[in-house]
């Protein structure tokens, strides 16, 4: 399909359009592949030539399990998967007949269990076209006395993960509400909201001066954990390095973006919904190529325990502490920026009125070129402190915050960056703080309920004024 | 390297249940975007929605015709739902607001607290539902082969599934073919170009929408149904990507076009399942492991989509100058 | 069209269908004031503001436009005509003030039913649909289309009668504005006159009452100039009343049976052309906005308008 199409349609936007991809791809060929062990399938779709088999693993709570190691052995060979953030986990194979399915029980999460050991390994038998479940419950092994493993320690740091990006160190399970609770909550969802922001004022900023709404912008997170995770667990190199590195990897590819893909498009006059279509294809296109080296699995961007603080009835990791420093740091850098200095305030008019700036001399193509530099890297220091604060990253981290961080824009009202920081952490507080009320696995449903509340009720955003004069 | 299983193989996706099942997605979608031009993203959550409807309907008890009735109500009161404040804003606001309520969907029905209704993020199984439409089949069990294809008749990825799903894509495509050619068709391309013009002759532009986004939903759920009925309900595989991949479809094959929809999934899920077969066999696994060949295979979906809007928006069989993707 | 000025006995509050001379004569004497009473008005407005922030774009106390004549609406960029129409028609919403239109309120009115009722608009940047044939283009704007309710669209024979009706219309009144030769082509490939005159003819399709038209003469060629006025001198003929908002004086003298003209939102003048083209108060009002201001800041300020009503109507 691809070869046809550009075959006989290649132009210069076209080549740079590959060499964009290319050089993201190229990126992640540099560095070594981690052990089949980590990897981990995409959700398997059954079709004529290939057969899934798949399961859920829970824990006794009924929490996910995540990154729990499956090896499926049989007719049509070895494949390994691994569990997802949502305690799913599937594996294709390409023969049908009788496979054996052994479950790695050192990768279970600290102190769970299976609750029939000697279901371990099973057979099933799968056919192509169709899927079989293999279940492996876990909980009390019958026989065995109660209560010594239920006791649950949330300095713990656990793997579980209550929804697509895990769940930060402290967080409870939905349950009866106290004060002490909605402390602890309202610091989460602050330092969530926070975080977010990192992401979101990128997103507002090329909204502002570009009129796109970038559905792969959640991808330039994704990028910023990933590279992190790269420094840390397959180069060992110190988590400060690491980060600088991925926050400059991000603004090269922000540079990359805007010289190779949107300012070739802006240039043929490529119409703004077009362009946000190509959007959606990038996104897809560089989530399966994460997921492509990196495999489907969790990565753990530092493995050591975190140090906890307890203050009053909060508890928050050190992690979080430096993390909400340093954020408050760069957007009160970013304000200065764009209050404070020329080009900053240049960077406002454009995003106010682009035909307008121009003809008072301001040069759009260099600004807008800005933006995108200036938004990457901000998301991909995003994507470093939230894989920290999540515990863990994915190729699909990005992904599952993009629709927060859209929630996080619209809400602060579409294109203003300060809007876009006040609309996180609204988001951030309710995603949190919904886990007093709704369970946990539904907080982001909550989230972006909201949207739609906000968009039904005021949709100019909280800080967007209803009207304003040019 | 084996051809002739990959040949089958790939000819099979030609009618196979999950390309009419996407051809009626399609279809869907291109009421709201090719017709009208609205900004569907969430076209998976109305296929959800409707796969739930018939799933949980039909383990009530309740019958094949009424489960329909269920998933198809339960699309067009969610389409309702979308347009009330989204219908009146711009083309963008539409976007965010579908892709977030599918995603609402997606995480509502995976959540553990309604795990008695729809089995959270394991689904419903199959045979949990089949039954009823398997039942209404005309035909005798058994298997049949035509030619190098064979199936079974009536159980779970059969013939009776094929018939009834490309007799729907059939009688869709004739819906739409009517409805391009009238006056109400018109009023729709007027809107996909200039709302307020349609607006100031008279038009009621609101009402129009709002009939196009449950259109298009309702024949969406319609998708849903005949997606799962060879499956399960899995809320996991009916996210965003699903999303994603009918609009690819519809771009491809052509929006705005009778049998776009149509072409575009068939030649979608054709060289798909070619170049996946192909690699299978020939790329050995030491250089790319199974699970990575089908990774790669999305990559290849998301650069054809960016590659598609950029140098032929049109598709297909859309002609350029009666099709341009532009939404205010 | 009679040249001679001599007033007719004068009929008090005399109801006029059709003709200038008719038009003239029951405006010979109403006052010269802004805000005065018409003899026979079809549109009244009271108190109609719109602020957008801290500023105020109109602001018109009390207008009435006389039922057959053509009213012409003239004033400075950014005086507030766009707006004002914009109000009138439904595609934007007044901070204060009610009006009607043929003794029906239409206050709050949505656009579409406000075309419905009879008050069709054109608009300054024309909207041809331009990715639709001509043909399609007017065949949009006739107004009882049973084919467009979603069920009886998917039984043609409900809806072919009146299809056969409404393209024979079109094609009078393309043949009217000598647009006949570009039936089947798509409006996009028309030079921007033909638009001009394919959206006031779509807009004739739904037989109006009034015709509302946002500067018609705005980027016509020429030679299209004499036939627009031959065809919106011909809309009265027949009784229909025009409002208009031109910048060109020499078409709004040549036409216009009534002036009146907005300055910083208000009504500061009305009248028979003649008369307002010789006010002080006018001349003033347009030296006004230019005399210690350049043109490029009122474009800006027209710019701004315009923007922020897209932005209102987007809400």
């Amino acid at each position: 399909m691809r070869s046809a199409a550009t075959r006989d349609r290649s132009t210069a936007a076209g080549v740079l359009l590959a060499l964009g991809v290319l050089v993201l791809t190229t990126l992640f060929t540099l560095v070594p592949a981690p052990s089949a062990g980590a990897a981990a399938a995409g959700p398997c779709v059954a079709d004529a030539a290939t057969g899934c088999i798949n399961g859920t693993v829970t824990t006794a709570d009924r929490q996910p399990a995540v990154g729990v190691v499956l090896e499926v052995d049989g007719p049509g060979g070895t494949v390994q998967a691994s569990t997802g953030t949502d305690g799913r986990w599937s594996a294709p194979v390409t023969a049908a007949g009788q496979y054996t399915v052994t479950l790695d029980t050192t990768t279970l999460p600290p102190g769970e269990q299976l609750r029939d050991p000697s279901g371990n390994p099973r057979t099933v038998t799968v056919e192509l076209g169709s899927s079989a479940g293999a279940l492996f419950p876990l909980g009390e092994p019958a026989g065995t006395a109660p209560g010594d493993q239920a006791t649950d320690d949330a300095s713990e740091p656990s793997d579980d993960a209550s929804s697509d990006v895990g769940a930060p160190v402290g967080s409870s399970a939905s349950g009866s509400f106290s004060w002490s609770r909605l402390a602890q909550q309202a610091t989460n969802g602050l330092v969530f909201g926070v975080l977010l922001a990192l992401a979101s004022v990128g997103l507002s900023l090329i909204y502002g001066t570009t009129g796109l709404s970038n559905f792969a912008h959640g991808e330039q997170v994704t990028l910023g954990a990933i590279m992190a995770y790269v420094g840390c667990q397959l180069l060992h190199l110190p988590l400060l390095v690491s980060g600088l590195i991925a926050v400059l990897v991000g603004a090269a590819s922000g540079w990359v973006q805007d010289a190779g893909l949107w300012h070739p498009l802006r240039r043929r006059r490529v119409g703004i919904t077009q362009q946000m279509i190509v959007t959606i294809g990038l996104s897809m296109a560089l989530q399966y190529t994460y997921q492509f080296f990196l495999g489907g699995g969790q990565l753990r961007i530092v493995t050591t325990n975190p140090t906890m603080l307890t203050l009053g009835p909060v508890r928050i990791t050190m992690t979080s502490v430096v993390s909400l420093v340093l954020s408050a740091l760069v957007l009160a850098a970013v304000a200065w920026f764009l209050l404070g200095t020329r080009i900053g305030r240049a960077t406002r008019a454009v995003s106010d009125n682009p035909a307008l700036a121009s003809a008072s001399g301001i040069t759009v193509d260099r600004i807008v070129r800005l933006v995108w530099v200036l938004g990457s890297s901000l998301a991909a220091l995003g994507g470093v402190l939230m894989g920290l604060y999540l515990n863990a990253t994915n190729w699909n981290m990005g992904g599952a915050l993009l629709l927060l961080m859209f929630a996080a824009v619209t809400l602060g009202g579409l294109g203003q960056a300060f809007g876009a920081l006040a609309g996180s952490i609204v988001i951030g507080l309710v995603v949190e703080m919904s886990n007093l009320v709704i369970p946990s696995d539904m907080r982001y449903a909550g989230a972006l309920l909201i949207l739609i509340l906000v968009l039904l009720l005021r949709p100019q955003g909280i800080l967007g004024r209803a009207e304003r004069i040019g | 390297m084996d051809w002739t299983r990959i040949l089958v193989n790939t000819a099979g996706e030609i009618f196979a249940p999950t390309t009419a099942a996407y051809a009626l997605a399609a279809i869907g979608l291109n009421v709201h975007f090719g017709l009208t031009g609205l900004l569907n993203m969430g076209q998976a959550g109305f296929m959800l929605i409707g796969a739930y409807g018939f799933a949980i309907s039909t383990i009530a008890g309740w019958p094949l015709w009424a489960a329909v009735l269920v998933a198809l109500a339960a699309a067009a009161l969610f389409g309702l739902l979308l347009g009330i404040p989204t219908l009146k804003l711009r083309g963008d606001y539409l976007a965010i607001v579908t892709i977030a309520a599918a995603e609402i969907v997606r995480l509502v029905g995976r959540s553990t607290a309604l795990t008695e209704l729809t089995g959270a993020s394991s689904g419903l199984r199959g045979n949990s539902y089949k039954h009823t439409f398997q039942d209404a089949s005309p035909f005798a069990d058994g298997t049949v082969a035509l030619g190098p294809f064979e199936y079974s008749m009536n159980a779970s990825n059969s013939w009776w599934i094929r018939i009834v799903g490309w007799g729907l894509v059939a009688l869709t495509c004739l819906l739409i073919w009517l409805l391009i050619r009238s006056p109400w068709g018109r009023v729709l391309k007027g809107i996909r170009e200039d709302e307020d013009a349609v607006r100031s002759l008279g038009k009621n532009v609101y009402s129009y929408k709002m009939q196009a986004l449950v259109l298009g939903g309702v024949i969406g759920a319609l998708a849903g149904i005949v997606y799962v009925l060879p499956r399960a309900v899995q809320p996991d595989s009916m996210g965003r990507p699903m999303t994603f991949f009918v609009w690819t479809i519809l771009l491809l094959g052509g929006a705005a076009t009778v049998f776009g929809p149509l072409l575009g999934s068939i030649i979608f899920w054709v060289s798909l399942m070619f170049i996946k077969s192909v690699m299978r066999v020939g790329v050995p696994e030491s250089i790319m492991r199974t699970e990575q060949i089908e990774q790669f295979g999305w990559v290849i979906v998301g650069v054809t989509l960016m590659v598609l809007v950029i140098f032929r928006p049109q598709g297909i069989l859309g002609d350029k100058k009666e099709l341009a993707i532009d939404v205010r | 069209m009679s040249a001679d000025y001599t007033v007719p006995e004068p009929v008090p509050f005399a109801t006029t269908t059709a003709g200038r001379d008719r038009v003239t004569a029951d405006l010979s004497h109403v006052a010269r004031t802004p805000g005065v009473i018409k003899p026979d008005a079809i549109v009244v407005a009271d108190q109609v503001t719109r602020h957008f922030g801290g500023m105020t774009a109109v602001d018109v106390a009390h207008l009435e436009v006389q039922r057959g004549a053509i009213t012409a609406l003239i004033g400075p960029n950014g005086a507030g005509k766009t707006t004002l129409f914009n109000l009138l028609t439904g595609f934007d919403r007044p901070s204060t003030g009610t009006w009607s239109f043929d003794n029906r309120s239409l206050s709050g009115v949505s656009a579409a039913r406000v075309a419905r009722s009879g008050m069709v608009r054109t608009f300054q940047l024309t909207k041809a649909l331009s990715r639709m044939t001509v043909i399609e283009n007017m065949r949009l704007g006739a107004t009882h289309q049973p084919g467009e309710n979603l069920f009886t669209a998917l039984v043609p024979p409900l809806w072919r009668a009146r299809e056969k009706e409404i393209t024979e219309q079109a094609e009078e009144l393309l043949a009217r504005f000598k647009l006949d030769a570009k039936r089947d082509d798509y409006a996009g490939s028309l030079s921007g006159g033909q638009r001009k005159l394919l959206e006031m003819a779509r807009a004739l399709m739904s037989r109006p009452t009034m015709v509302m038209l946002d500067e018609p003469m705005a980027g016509v060629n020429p030679a299209l100039t004499q036939s627009l006025l031959g065809h919106i001198q011909s809309l009265r003929e027949d009784g229909t009343t025009v409002l208009f908002v031109e910048h060109d004086m020499h078409m709004v003298r040549h036409i216009s049976d009534w002036v009146v003209v907005m300055a910083e939102g208000r009504i500061v003048a009305e009248g028979p052309p003649e008369d307002v083209m010789a006010d002080q108060a006018v001349i003033d009002a347009y030296l006004g906005a230019h005399h210690d201001t350049d043109l490029g800041d009122d474009a800006l300020l027209e710019d701004g308008i315009e923007r922020l009503e897209a932005k209102e109507q987007n809400r």
